[in-house]
């Protein structure tokens, strides 16, 4: 898992019907310092997540997990949500 | 997820038969911005997606787990076709 920056919504009508009701954001991966490192992808939102907050979130296969899991296509989820910058302690 | 434009098709009679049925599109990966990058990546299309759109891809095993491509040897499937993207700062 990554930590990262939710940094603006997506939205789109036409969706693939596994994908009907979830919620769509742009995250920016952050390094350990909290410094933006990679391009924006765009997840799915599992935590109840909103813009400018720092979460972390899941790659791969298991995204699908906090969803119907065989049945959601993603391949980025943020499964929680950091309580503040404060809280990511990093030696 | 990746947000990406179409650039093209793919036509392709000789293929594994669970692709049978299936639209091929040539995609280009894109910045928030709309500007493009390089490389490009051929996704199955699950929703209807046309010339120039903007859409979602999900890329890797998550692929096949789109409605309608169970079991299907993909690694790329468009999902969404894109209305807006609101980016803050």
């Amino acid at each position: 898992m990554q930590l990262a920056r939710v940094i603006g919504t997506v939205v789109a009508t036409i969706k693939n019907e596994s994908l009907q009701g979830r919620k769509l954001l742009v995250i920016q991966s952050l390094n350990k310092d909290l410094y933006p490192q990679g391009k924006p992808l765009v997840a799915i939102d599992a935590a109840g997540a909103g813009v400018g907050e720092l979460v972390f979130w899941c790659r791969g296969k298991e995204a699908s997990f906090p969803f119907k899991r065989e049945d959601t296509p993603t391949d980025c989820t943020i499964v929680g949500i950091v309580d503040s910058d404060k809280h990511v302690l990093s030696i | 997820m990746i947000i990406a434009r179409i650039l093209g098709t793919v036509v392709s009679t000789q293929k594994d038969e669970r692709l049978q049925g299936k639209k091929l599109l040539i995609v280009r990966p894109i910045n928030l911005d709309g500007s493009d990058t390089s490389g490009y990546v051929v996704a199955v299309d699950t929703v209807g997606a046309g010339f120039h759109e903007r859409v979602l891809v999900v890329a890797g095993s998550s692929a096949r787990l789109a409605q309608g491509m169970k079991d299907t040897p993909v690694d790329a499937a468009i999902v969404g076709v894109i209305d807006t993207v609101a980016v803050s700062g």
